[in-house]
């Protein structure tokens, strides 16, 4: 699909793919050309519409069409398969690793796929060796590349935090050693956390030392304690919603990045509200995610489920819509796009990293594709000792891209979800190389409601 | 334009030419971690 159309909150939407243009349009252009993009010749077109239309407006909508398509912002050509090609057989470097501080875990989440932060295996906190051998590594296998991110991730992350804090500190280590060679190396750190342990002292540290911080909540504290209890079964939301308050409020103030991130779940399909919760306590950066879960879980997202979660995205786009007129914005992470300044198309098409430049490492230093393959041991790359070891593996992940995938490279959401998880692929086709369909269905939505709030956006002038 | 309002004037082509630094971040480091959205992100290179 090289040009996609639809109508949303009023506004006709033409996306030409392969440019990335997104047009706005009357009736009459839209109408153009979606005769034009199923086939019709112009002048059969222009025909076609002289009853619905006067003669005027479709000869100029007619001009305008001719015009984008001299710019390349209309019915474009797609010319990227050769070079990302030649890009996916470039060596790997190694760019950012989530390391697995802790396999344990202080809540017992119903969903979590790390089962209680163990992974599948043992519960286990990384030494401080093991943390600096992944940090070396990473330095030692980056190239060139200035800048590395490490996630520190679990289970929770706040269980093993002295190794947090050395780790940071090894990096700067890392960064003085390499500033004045060839290969500068810049450390971009950031912590995922359920905000059990948060205290002022940790705050203090992640404001001076993490570039982004994820603080886990799900949203309304009936959704969020049903599924983020304690061990015991206690909910946890009224114990981490006034840290999670004044943590946000302080890098708020600093102009620093953080996300308050939650999972909606068969049990909340209406996660709109969820979503609006977390923005009237006041946070003003928010990511909800549907849960990845086996279709036999009680809790997974199931196909028939599909049409009210896409009216959930419609309607938390007019509200956000309403709030930014009313001057209470917050930012809703999958419906951020950057139509101007965004990513190149090689990052667009070659996949998130995982298994090249992105490998998740665990307590005891082995490598995994990332964060979600840990503990299939089918998976198991190497570890920080030996680095790497199969080549093999690495190799079927660098061939994930989105031309790659035949449903990816028709999909007019193909530039902006980069062909979609892994991990995803994987646990429900058994293939690393395929889609998963109810993540594509909500992620296109997400696409066309982030677009949309351009169309809005550019309206309000805004 | 009287039909039409374009968004945006960035054409992914000229991308083609300049890009592929690696130096943006990785896709899963963010808010996600269970998905894989890139058009959110921004260009270290811009």
């Amino acid at each position: 699909m090289q040009v996609y159309q639809y109508k949303n909150n009023g506004y006709n939407i033409i996306l030409d793919v392969p440019s990335g243009s997104v047009h706005v349009a009357d009736d009459v252009l839209y109408d153009a050309v979606g005769l034009m993009n199923q086939g019709t010749e112009a002048k059969k077109a222009e025909q076609e519409l002289a009853g619905r239309y006067s003669e005027e407006e479709v000869r100029e909508a007619m001009e305008e069409i001719a015009q984008l398509k001299k710019e390349g912002a209309l019915f474009s050509e797609e010319p990227y398969a050769p070079a990302i090609d030649r890009f996916t057989q470039m060596p790997v470097v190694v760019k950012a690793l989530c390391l697995h501080i802790a396999h344990d875990c202080n809540l017992a989440c119903r969903y979590c796929f790390a089962e209680e932060g163990e992974y599948h295996g043992r519960r286990a906190l990384m030494s401080l060796e093991v943390g600096r051998k992944a940090l070396d590594f990473l330095a030692g296998h980056s190239g060139f590349r200035r800048n590395l991110e490490v996630d520190f991730f679990g289970g929770e992350p706040l269980m093993n935090w002295n190794v947090v804090k050395e780790l940071v500190a090894y990096g700067h280590e890392i960064e003085e050693k390499t500033k004045d060679t060839p290969a500068p190396k810049k450390f971009r750190f950031t912590l995922t956390t359920n905000g059990v342990l948060l205290n002022d002292e940790i705050m203090d540290f992640c404001n001076r030392e993490m570039h982004n911080v994820v603080l886990s909540i799900d949203g309304r504290k009936e959704v969020h304690d049903k599924m983020r209890p304690f061990r015991k079964g206690q909910g946890s939301y009224d114990f981490i919603i006034p840290k999670f308050l004044k943590f946000a409020e302080m890098r708020r103030k600093l102009g620093l990045q953080y996300y308050v991130r939650g999972t909606y779940t068969h049990w909340n399909l209406d996660f709109s509200k969820d979503v609006l919760h977390l923005a009237d306590l006041g946070f003003d950066q928010i990511s909800v995610e549907p849960v990845v879960a086996p279709p036999e879980a009680d809790y997974a997202i199931r196909p028939e489920d599909l049409p009210f979660l896409e009216e959930q995205y419609d309607l938390l786009a007019r509200e956000m819509i309403r709030r930014k007129k009313a001057g209470k914005a917050f930012h809703f992470f999958h419906f951020m796009i950057d139509l101007s300044g965004g990513p190149c198309v090689y990052k667009r098409l070659s996949g998130c990293g995982s298994g090249t430049e992105y490998l998740a490492v665990t307590p005891w230093g082995d490598f995994y594709p990332c964060h979600q393959f840990v503990g299939m041991e089918e998976f198991l790359l190497g570890n920080v000792d030996e680095g790497v070891r199969r080549e093999d593996l690495v190799s079927e992940f660098k061939k994930v891209n989105v031309y790659s995938k035949e449903e990816c490279s028709r999909c007019f959401s193909r530039f902006y979800c980069s062909g979609g998880c892994a991990a995803n692929s994987y646990n429900f086709t058994g293939k690393i190389n395929d889609v998963y369909e109810i993540g594509c269905r909500l992620q296109k939505k997400r696409v066309e409601c982030a677009i949309m709030l351009k169309a809005a956006e550019a309206e309000m002038d805004i | 334009m009287k039909h039409v309002k374009s968004l945006n004037t960035k054409n992914l082509q000229n991308t083609l030419k300049k890009g592929g630094c690696g130096e943006c971040q990785t896709s899963c480091q963010s808010a996600c971690k269970t998905s894989c959205t890139v058009g959110n992100q921004s260009c270290e290179h811009k």
